[in-house]
């Protein structure tokens, strides 16, 4: 057990390493310059701009190596540090996330758990009956192979602008002011509907399909057909296939949460939803290079711990890792 | 007491029509008897035994009459027939390595298994240690999973599972063909100890081996193409079968103290027919060394000729009248 964990550390230590790294790279590959963009909203006279531009090249510290640059960027991270924001000058970048990632959890959460389990219910429900069979699972096949903003941007459509029965933008009204009532939570929900269906409907085609699918493999595994000369209620077999199925099921959870992410990304864009997705847009078009930074270090660190509770639950619910780890482990 | 099977057809389904698998057989087990069923790959042996204890599509019952212990088996009926499984008819599957759910202690499994028919594990637990000891399986077995066993080890725990209820006919479909030659004989030991305790009253042992059943079976029957050949006594069947198919799957046995590499070891020339579309009259009659006009348009009755020995041959009806 100590070694499987001392091994899984090092990978996402290592992961966590290189992704950074990458993090770090993406936005100083891009055209144009951060400073300039920030000079550009203040119009200066050329005088004044060149040395308010030195000034800043300094401040951000853009002027010293790259390498020497990518030292300071990770001694930085270590202390909680990851540089002011262009976009919103002059806004510590942490402080502006903190604020966003709220939004982020309860709008990632809900859709991600929720579909994955009302979609392996229904999966497996389906796969038993043959009209939901024939009926229902076509449509699963086309909303999973949706993409997130496209149905994102149908709904907002429908339900927003031809019935404007939800709002189209934003997490709460522009009137009102955050804080713990019914009134603000109500309306809260209210413009949560849109973003959170839109996410939770793509990936519930998803896991209908995959359970279906897992389901029926597993109706036909010798383990099955024994229980079933046993004479054993079909509740039984069910159960056991089920409990089989779902294995896979959480393998895809892992795999699936990076896209996941992406796809939340642009749900959120298209909602003006002010979460991480909605902010990295803000940055990419305006070159804040630490808004970016720290966006995706956020993602990074999301989809790390998220894949980390999946490795450990795997051991709770698959006795045969459990098993082959203590063996090896003893 | 007995099993009592009357001209039992069973069909697979499939696009080009029924593959007649198993196409009218009639015979008895009693109790006590430990009945080989041998032949052939696809001559139906399979079919027989899943007919009887779990008929399901793309299997399809056409007729026949199947009788336990003057009881009718409603075997075309999967809902009905869950109440003769397990209790009274119990089967020990082909596959009995990969019959266990592979996440369940297998303690926990038997339970939930007992407690869905409406059994008391706790007071069945006494008895299933006693059975564990019988198969030379530890107790802590139960406290395992599956993939923590060995594959004879999983068999056993199979074998004690089935026959946990004393079902009145336990079937065993090729429980022999993955184990080693020493493994084998242990486990045809224990069935003949199952019966021998009167665990089980009635065996169908299925298998291609036919030296596994002269060590065990108290009777042989021989299948070819979906029909029954010939059923005799063990001894009858290995020395003085009648049938020629029989003749000839007993000659192409390997004999001790022959020199191989002298004298051929010989098969039977030809292939069985599809069963698809089976041919009218006898369906062995392209290999048959002895076929004649009759065998060609009339197919043979599965008649007893002597006490307790049954064939379908014309050829030997004619010797016999």
């Amino acid at each position: 057990m100590k070694q499987y964990f001392t091994r899984k550390l090092f990978i996402y230590l290592l992961t966590f390493f290189i992704a950074v790294t990458i993090d770090w790279l993406i936005p100083r590959f891009m055209p144009g310059n951060p400073v300039q963009v920030l000079l550009a909203r203040a119009s200066l006279h050329a005088e004044a701009a060149k040395e308010m531009y030195s000034y800043y090249t300094k401040a951000f510290g853009l002027d010293l190596p790259l390498w020497k640059q990518y030292l300071n960027f990770w001694i930085a991270i270590f202390h909680g540090d990851l540089g002011t924001s262009i976009l919103l000058f002059p806004q510590p970048v942490i402080k502006i996330i903190i604020r966003a990632v709220p939004y982020d959890i309860f709008l990632l959460l809900p859709s991600i758990l929720l579909s994955w389990f009302a979609g392996n219910k229904f999966g497996a429900f389906a796969a038993r009956t043959k009209w939901l069979d024939n009926t229902v699972l076509p449509i699963g096949y086309i909303l999973t192979a949706t993409p997130y903003m496209w149905l994102a941007i149908l709904l907002g459509w429908v339900l927003a602008m031809v019935f404007p029965i939800f709002p189209l933008a934003y997490a709460s009204s522009p009137a009102m002011k955050l804080s713990f009532s019914w009134i603000f939570i109500g309306d809260y929900l209210w413009h949560w509907i849109l973003p959170f269906s839109s996410l939770f409907l793509v990936m519930f085609g998803g896991w209908a399909i995959g359970m279906r699918n897992m389901i029926i493999y597993e109706l036909e595994a010798d383990y099955s057909h024994y229980l079933e000369a046993l004479g054993a209620p079909r509740k039984l077999v069910r159960r056991y296939a089920f409990r089989n199925a779902i294995l896979p099921q959480v393998t895809g959870l892992a795999l699936q949460l990076g896209i996941i992410m992406a796809g939340a990304l642009v749900t959120e864009v298209v909602f003006s939803y002010p979460g991480i997705g909605y902010l990295i847009l803000g940055a990419i078009q305006n070159q804040d290079f630490f808004l970016i930074q720290g966006c995706f270090l956020f993602i990074i660190i999301e989809v790390l711990i998220a894949n980390f509770l999946i490795d450990v639950l795997y051991i709770i619910i698959d006795p045969r890792i459990r098993i082959g780890m203590g063996g090896k482990s003893a | 007491m007995s099993l009592k099977v009357k001209n039992l057809k069973v069909y697979y389904q499939t696009l080009r029509g029924d593959v007649k698998a198993l196409d009218g057989a009639t015979f008895t087990i009693e109790d006590g008897e430990i009945m080989g069923l041998a032949g052939e790959s696809g001559c139906g042996k399979s079919t027989l035994s899943n007919s009887l204890i779990l008929l399901k599509p793309p299997m399809r019952f056409v007729e026949g009459r199947v009788e336990l212990d003057n009881e009718e088996l409603p075997i075309w009926d999967m809902e009905k027939m869950n109440h003769f499984r397990f209790k009274k008819i119990s089967t020990i599957p082909q596959y009995a390595m990969n019959a266990m759910n592979p996440i369940r202690k297998i303690g926990k499994m038997v339970s939930e298994i007992l407690k869905s028919k409406k059994v008391d594990y706790k007071s069945t637990l006494p008895e299933l240690k006693r059975r564990l000891d019988l198969v030379e399986l530890s107790h802590d077995v139960l406290n395992m999973y599956p993939i923590e066993l060995s594959g004879g080890m999983k068999q056993r725990m199979v074998m004690v599972l089935s026959t946990l209820m004393n079902p009145s006919l336990l079937m065993a479909d090729e429980i022999t063909s993955a184990l080693d030659v020493s493994t084998q004989k242990a486990v045809a030991k224990m069935l003949v100890e199952f019966r021998n305790r009167e665990l089980v009253k009635k065996l169908m042992v299925i298998t291609h081996d036919i030296s596994i059943l002269y060590q065990i079976a108290d009777s042989i029957m021989i299948m070819y193409a979906g029909k029954l050949a010939e059923k005799a006594p063990t001894s009858v069947i290995i020395n003085s079968p009648r049938h020629p198919y029989t003749k000839l799957l007993i000659s192409s046995l390997p004999d001790i103290g022959v020199k191989y590499s002298q004298r051929k070891l010989t098969g039977i020339p030809g292939k069985p027919p599809l069963l698809l579309d089976p041919p009218t009259g006898c369906r062995f009659r392209e290999r048959c060394p002895v076929a004649f006009q009759k065998c060609l348009n009339e197919e043979p009755p599965f008649m007893e000729i002597k006490k307790g020995h049954f064939i379908a041959c014309w050829k030997e009806f004619e010797k016999n009248a």
